[in-house]
């Protein structure tokens, strides 16, 4: 079923199954392909090959594993003027799940007399956990507001800072949001939701830099050897999921209606220009600006623990929004394909964007290095900063978002059975707090691919290129 | 016989389900999703709801119950451990379920499902009964 590209690239050849549009190619090397062949994750991205308008191949990247529909670590762009579809399952359920990284001017000496504390207090102020409720209660006119304004209506209700804003995709809310599609039991389901962290692989973060990879990137960041940071990973909670789940049983009507067909009930679409595709579009901006509202709230909240556990004032403090990335979503943005500009329709399924050095969506200050790309490891490994690079063009401007996961939950509670993951971790330095009580041994580090490796393919492949590598020191955990 | 059992699913979580009929199918694929929720073990509580749904086939109907019960325990706080299957013919459903308020019981909840997915959704009818594999996003 696979042939070998070259160092970093694998094809399923659209001759694999009767019906793929295009070649699946999936990026990953000698080391990891083995894992990603004894995973049911390459006949995922086979079947995301079937979508009308797909464009060039269905893509996947290394951190690749099995999901529903669309395999997790999922890429793949329809032309939306030639019948491309939109497909609800190729964002997920967690609409913008995505990730922000906060610098901060303290090193690491300075948070380890008090990381206890920090941690403890972190996991008392921020909201995490199933079921967990935020601090934002709002009327539906004000929440209305909030889906279409996303991250800057928190910012103007006092939750941050405007130049935060500066430094969000999107700079925190996608335009084209439509409230009106968006159905009442999805507000109902987000409505006290803001502000909460969400439970399973969702975290906060405090890291240390421990190894810079390009020195001049790193100093347009902010960022320095030893220096502590925090990040942030959580989506738009359960007005998300309903969104995504509404739409997702409605475009099995236009299946038939619009004559598609696909392999897998998740992968139910629509035309993009379609009267469901636009309003799957408009709903989806709404749970993508509540995502980035819900990140700018939880940092809101981090920011004001960490000025009480160390007695320091904003200033002091330093913590500036390094950038905040969505890695489970679809945009609409404009590729050169054959000689000519396309409007396309990327479905980025656990999958970073990563703009290139100069691109027009990113702020000036990031002209020359590219976009920050964040991407979160294990809790007992490390994190990567990475920069968007023009060679991604081949990938439409996407990259890994993560370790990706190795063995199921299942498995990685009884391999962890018997041991405590929390003293082991503590053992190594990294102070851990977590809601659930399996989420510690479901998420363990052996749950996981190494993201050193992942890391190592994009930025072997030219994908991405790496700029530095955090450590973890305290992980709060839904 | 087994009310159902998990099977790896490398990012979320599958479950196996058994029914002596497509009704009990139904129960017990409820039963799962909250036993993965919460801890259920000697939850007791009157709250009864009743649900009438309705869907284009019994694969889509099971997708819909599964949603409207964790519609129902997210916005109404309620954890549901019992499920009836009055009636279920045609694709439409009658059932109820009993629960108990959230609220009084946070430390028996364990994971966030975020919904029921279509992924590779069949029941299948054997001799020995009904089954259906589910995937849930977590």
């Amino acid at each position: 079923m696979f042939e070998k590209m070259d160092d970093y690239r694998w094809r399923i050849p659209k001759t694999y199954k009767s019906g793929m549009r295009v070649d699946g190619v999936i990026y990953s090397d000698g080391k990891m392909v083995g894992d990603v062949l004894s995973d049911r994750a390459p006949e995922q991205v086979a079947n995301v090959a079937f979508l009308p308008g797909i464009v060039k191949y269905s893509l996947a990247m290394p951190d690749i594993h099995w999901g529903y529909g669309f395999a997790i670590g999922g890429v793949a762009a329809t032309d939306v003027d030639a019948g491309g579809v939109i497909s609800p399952g190729g964002v997920g359920f967690d609409i913008n799940c995505g990730v922000r990284l906060v610098r901060t001017s303290l090193n690491e000496d300075e948070v380890a007399p008090k990381l206890r504390d920090l941690v403890y207090t972190l996991y008392n102020d921020v909201p995490a956990g199933v079921g967990s409720r935020g601090e934002i209660k709002i009327s539906a006119s004000e929440e209305r507001k909030l889906l279409v304004e996303g991250a800057g209506w928190v910012v103007r209700h006092g939750y941050g800072r405007q130049e935060d804003l500066d430094y969000t995709e999107e700079r925190g809310a996608i335009k084209g949001a439509d409230p009106d599609s968006v159905s009442k039991r999805a507000y109902e389901r987000g409505k006290d939701q803001s502000g909460t962290l969400g439970s399973g692989n969702h975290f906060l973060e405090v890291q240390a830099v421990d190894e810079i990879y390009d020195e001049s990137a790193a100093a347009v960041f902010g960022i320095t050897k030893g220096q502590a940071v925090l990040m942030i990973h959580s989506g738009s909670r359960g007005l998300g999921y309903q969104v995504c789940d509404e739409y997702s049983k409605g475009m099995i009507r236009c299946l038939s209606k619009y004559n598609i067909s696909v392999p897998d009930r998740q992968l139910a679409c629509a035309p993009v220009n379609s009267e469901e595709g636009k309003a799957y579009l408009g709903a989806m901006k709404c749970a993508a600006n509540y995502a980035w509202a819900n990140r700018q709230c939880l940092m809101h909240l981090a920011r004001l623990t960490f000025e009480k556990v160390f007695r320091k004032g904003p200033e002091a403090l330093g913590m500036d929004l390094v950038y905040d990335v969505a890695h489970n979503i679809a945009k609409i943005e404009k590729y050169t394909i054959d000689g000519k500009e396309r409007t396309l329709c990327v479905h980025r399924k656990g999958a970073t964007r990563a703009f290139p050095p100069g691109h027009p969506d990113l702020p000036a200050r990031y002209a020359k290095t590219g976009q920050p790309v964040i991407i979160p490891g294990d809790m007992g490994r490390s994190s990567y900063l990475l920069t968007g690079t023009r060679k991604a063009e081949e990938t439409f401007f996407s990259t890994c978002h993560g370790a990706g996961r190795r063995l199921s939950r299942t498995a990685a509670v009884s391999a962890c059975r018997g041991k405590s993951i929390a003293r082991e971790l503590e053992n190594k330095g990294i102070i851990v707090k977590s809601s659930g009580r399996d989420t510690l041994a479901e998420e363990a580090p052996e749950a996981y691919k190494d993201v050193n490796e992942v890391v190592s393919i994009v930025h072997g492949a030219g994908i991405s290129k790496k700029v530095c590598r955090m450590r973890p020191l305290g992980v709060i955990k839904g | 016989m087994k009310r159902y059992e998990q099977f790896p699913h490398t990012a979320d979580i599958g479950v196996r389900v058994f029914g002596k009929d497509i009704k009990e199918l139904f129960e017990n694929a409820a039963f799962a999703m909250f036993d993965i929720v919460a801890d259920l073990e000697g939850m007791t509580g009157d709250t009864v709801m009743k649900f009438e749904l309705e869907a284009g086939d019994d694969e889509e109907l099971l997708v819909a119950w599964l949603d409207e019960l964790l519609y129902n325990f997210y916005t109404k706080q309620l954890i549901f451990y019992k499920f009836k299957v009055d009636k279920l013919q045609d694709g439409k459903l009658q059932a109820s379920a009993t629960g108990r308020p959230a609220a009084a019981n946070r430390n028996r909840l364990k994971t966030e499902i975020k919904a029921a997915t279509y992924h590779d959704l069949k029941i299948r009818n054997t001799a020995e009964g009904y089954s259906v594999e589910i995937v849930f996003d977590v």
